[in-house]
């Protein structure tokens, strides 16, 4: 087999392995957790007498193991079951959710990878010139507020004062691609301000640590441009660490993004699965915990090949 | 409102003053800048109520909403399923501003002399928008779905007292264990919203025969609306104007308040006390406050040390610094509370009884004379017990230190508050949103059997008065036995109460026809159906 085939199918092994483990480690969380799904959706207005029928009906009163059992059982055959507290399918909940999140993470991915990337490629250009600090200095400053300090200010300004934007990002399956993208325009923006900083950086160093070696030197020497130099000798060789940084930026735009949705009520995952903790709805927390965990796991992978790919050393290890 | 005030404001609305003399005009009688806003406010709106008009949107953006909302109205609990739920569905009857009801899908109702039984008439022609006409059957089930020993209801307090219910035609009969002459006021409860044969085909169909029909359900993002042609209330000129009512979930409060400043929503709930001033200086916002029957409480277990001691509980009531709370946790958008769950917001409601007046010699002498041996007095507290609660902790801890009370505040988290602090630690805080009688509000947390007697108030006697109150129906009796009873409470009881609190809500300039109504916010949520868009 393929070398690189035969690493994606250990790590898809490894990977599965993972999600097991992080499902009964979520599960196992959610128990120990005060109270359940019944005490949480009565909440005061609780009486024992309600609170017993409700569990019946749930079928909180079995064993917590059967429980578990029974929702891998479900997993396993592709089957997601209801949520304890409205009882709606989950699997059509997610995956609305889940394209919401999705839409988001693509459009904010479409702007930011790029932009970071060529950013770091100016930065290195002009290194430790006015370009370098200016750039270095707003990205910083984006990643250092908190991201609905960011969210509040773009709202206030673009939102309430100008009336650019809307303040909320509603986006409906019948809108025309161009509305969607003018509602999701605010958080798309707060996003990219939030990841942008990480990745550039990221470049930016990695390409600096390139540049000091003897064959940018030769290449210098032959009479390239400095941005000759930089796009292809310094950064085939310095895609490794960028790569690893992007996908982790990417992980967290899909599932790190609970605040952004807050702020713009912007129904995606996130959301989804703070309503379902504060509500002890277990089978829905499971479900977006494998989710997420899914998505870490895949993207590592893509993470890894990439890095191999782009430098044949890595494919010998010692 | 005074005289003057109403003159004051229809010379404003006349053009004659402006808003600035006015304001200052009503601070000299003597009223809070909050108060005399929303008076000035509703001048204004109530000036253009002869001319609704028909058509548009309302595009509501409202806190309390959640992924996991369902629309079986036995377990709706927060705001957004509720507003959801009086766009397409009516109980039996509703709550008017003024106190008063006004029958829906029943159109009218008598009692017998002892109030043990009740008979609602059915109005006829009223359609479920499936297109079938209410039955007594359908409202009879109705009531045997919230009541059954599956129920799971939020109601399910309110029909317990239910022995039997029959139908004769096109009356819906109740017979009750004990009597009690405000049933009708309890069938206006949100839960009991009228469904084809109860409910009990689907629970959350969201059929009934509300103005609305449902047209899409995001659970925690929307609900969108449009108006039925077949509403028995007659066409979108008399009631219910809009073509389509939207809501929108916006739980962050922020949020929701750029979403109304932007124009992206016609109105909001819960505009937070200490921007609502700033909120409203917008010449295109209206701040509408309201002030109801919900109240922030201290609640101490009478059954527990130290709280077993009268002694200690009126040094803490007298250490209370009310008018500061209203003014620093409420900022103004409330009333100062008296150690009992009524206030002037309830029928039969005593003006009376002498209000507790914040006295820190009294409460030393009180505190000295409980014998408390000095050590720590713990009040748990959280964010999520109501807004603020952890800075009113901080506010009664000092003022209670002050008197030499040994209080000492333990932060508690959000998440489980409600379930492992609320009704389990001897003392703690926490907040009731008030009922529409005082029969139902004594039932539900300070009868001895009450599920949610919160401060362990168990008293034979208290129990007596208040079943006889329940049966009585000479009005001025049922006062004088629910003013004893408050008294009793005020004295004795395990309830300190601040504050009651305002229901502040805000609103585009554009919506017209908003009436205050003590039930709840957004007029207990029938903004979609009595106000319109000019």
């Amino acid at each position: 087999m393929h070398p690189i085939l035969k690493l994606v199918a250990q790590r898809l092994a490894l990977g599965a392995l993972l999600l097991f483990a992080a499902s009964a480690l979520i599960f196992g969380l959610t128990e120990v957790l005060p109270g359940d799904a019944a005490q949480a959706l009565l909440g005061q207005s609780a009486t024992p007498e309600n609170l017993a029928n409700l569990r019946e009906e749930m079928g909180l009163d079995r064993p917590a193991v059967t429980r578990y059992v029974e929702w891998l059982g479900g997993i396993v055959t592709g089957d997601l079951g209801n949520a304890l507290t409205n009882k709606l399918p989950i699997a059509e909940q997610v995956s609305r959710r889940m394209s919401a999140t999705l839409f988001l993470a693509f459009w904010a991915a479409i702007i930011s990878v790029p932009l970071a990337i060529l950013l770091g490629l100016i930065a290195v250009r002009y290194q430790n010139r006015w370009p370098d600090k200016l750039i270095s200095g707003i990205t910083l400053a984006s990643i250092s507020l908190p991201e609905f300090m960011i969210s509040y200010i773009l709202v206030f300004f673009f939102a309430v004062k100008l009336f650019w934007a809307p303040s909320f990002a509603s986006v409906s399956p019948g809108m025309p691609l161009l509305a969607q993208l003018h509602a999701i325009s605010l958080p798309v923006a707060v996003l990219t301000l939030v990841v942008l900083a990480h990745m550039m950086r990221m470049t930016r160093a990695a390409i600096l640590n390139v540049m000091q070696s003897a064959y940018i030197e030769t290449a210098e020497l032959k009479g390239l441009t400095a941005f000759t130099v930089i796009r292809k000798h310094a950064f085939p060789n310095a895609i490794a660490p960028i790569v690893n940084v992007v996908m982790i930026n990417l992980a967290y735009l899909v599932v790190g993004v609970v605040v952004v949705e807050v702020v713009f009520a912007y129904p995606g995952m996130g959301q989804y699965l703070v309503d379902a903790v504060v509500k002890r709805d277990v089978p829905v927390v499971l479900a977006c915990g494998v989710i997420f965990a899914a998505v870490y796991i895949i993207l590592n992978i893509v993470a890894d090949v990439v890095s191999i790919l782009a430098n044949p050393r890595l494919r010998h290890p010692k | 409102m005074s005289k003057e005030l109403e003159l004051l404001s229809s010379e404003v609305t006349a053009g004659n003053l402006t808003r600035r003399e006015f304001m200052s005009r009503a601070a000299a009688l003597g009223v809070a800048a909050a108060v005399a806003s929303s008076i000035l406010a509703d001048a204004a709106r109530a000036d253009g109520h002869a001319t609704p008009v028909a058509g548009g949107t309302l595009k509501m953006g409202i806190q309390g909403g959640e992924s996991t909302n369902s629309q079986d109205p036995a377990t709706w609990a927060s705001d957004v399923p509720l507003a959801g739920g009086f766009c397409w569905g009516e109980p039996l009857v509703e709550l008017n501003p003024d106190g008063s009801l006004n029958g829906l899908v029943a159109e009218s109702w008598k009692g017998s002399a002892d109030a043990t039984v009740w008979r609602f008439k059915i109005r006829s022609g009223v359609m479920f928008s499936n297109g079938e006409e209410v039955t007594a059957e359908d409202v009879m089930q109705t009531m045997a779905r919230h009541s059954n020993e599956e129920s799971k209801s939020g109601a399910l307090g309110i029909v317990q007292g239910i022995e039997s219910m029959r139908t004769d035609g096109d009356v819906f009969e109740v017979t009750l264990g004990v009597g009690n002459a405000d049933l009708p006021y309890l069938m206006a409860d949100y839960h009991l919203i009228i469904q084809p044969n109860g409910g009990f085909d689907d629970v959350a169909a969201a059929i009934g025969t509300g103005p609305y029909t449902l047209e899409t359900d995001e659970p925690g993002v929307r609900m969108m609306f449009k108006r039925r042609d077949d509403y028995w209330g007659g066409d979108q000129t008399v009631v219910a104007h809009y073509d389509a009512v939207e809501l929108i979930v916006l739980n962050d409060a922020t949020a929701r308040t750029a979403a109304l400043q932007s124009g992206q929503v016609d109105t909001i709930n819960r505009v937070e006390p200490k921007i609502a001033k700033l909120l409203d200086r917008s010449p295109t916002i209206d701040v509408l406050s309201t002030s109801g029957r919900g109240h922030y409480v201290f609640i101490a277990h009478i059954d527990t040390a130290p709280f077993d001691n009268n002694e200690l509980r009126l040094a803490l009531k007298h250490a209370l610094n009310r008018d500061e709370m209203v003014e620093k946790i409420l900022q103004g958008y409330g009333s100062v509370g008296n150690d009992m769950p009524i206030n002037a917001a309830y029928p039969l409601f005593d003006e009376a009884i002498p209000q507790r007046e914040f006295n820190l010699e009294k409460a030393a002498e009180h505190y000295k004379k409980s014998g408390h041996d000095g050590s720590p007095i713990i009040l748990r507290t959280a964010d999520g017990a109501f807004p603020g609660a952890v800075d009113a902790a901080a506010l009664f801890q000092q003022s209670a230190q002050a008197a030499g009370i040994p209080l000492e505040i333990k932060r508690e988290p959000n998440d489980g508050y409600w379930s492992e602090v609320w009704n389990a630690q001897p003392f703690c805080c926490s907040y009731w949103g008030g009922r529409p009688v005082q029969d139902q509000m004594y039932t539900t947390a300070y009868l001895s059997t009450a599920d949610w007697n919160d401060t362990r108030w168990k008293r034979p006697e208290f129990d007596a008065m208040l079943l006889e109150a329940r049966a009585e129906i000479d009005e001025g009796k049922r006062k004088e036995i629910y003013s004893k009873m408050g008294r009793m409470l005020n004295e004795e009881g395990g309830l300190m109460v601040p504050m009651f609190n305002d229901f502040v809500d805000a609103m585009s300039t554009k919506v017209k026809g908003w009436e205050a109504n003590p039930n709840g916010p957004q007029m207990y949520w029938k903004t979609s159906k009595y106000t319109w868009k000019a």
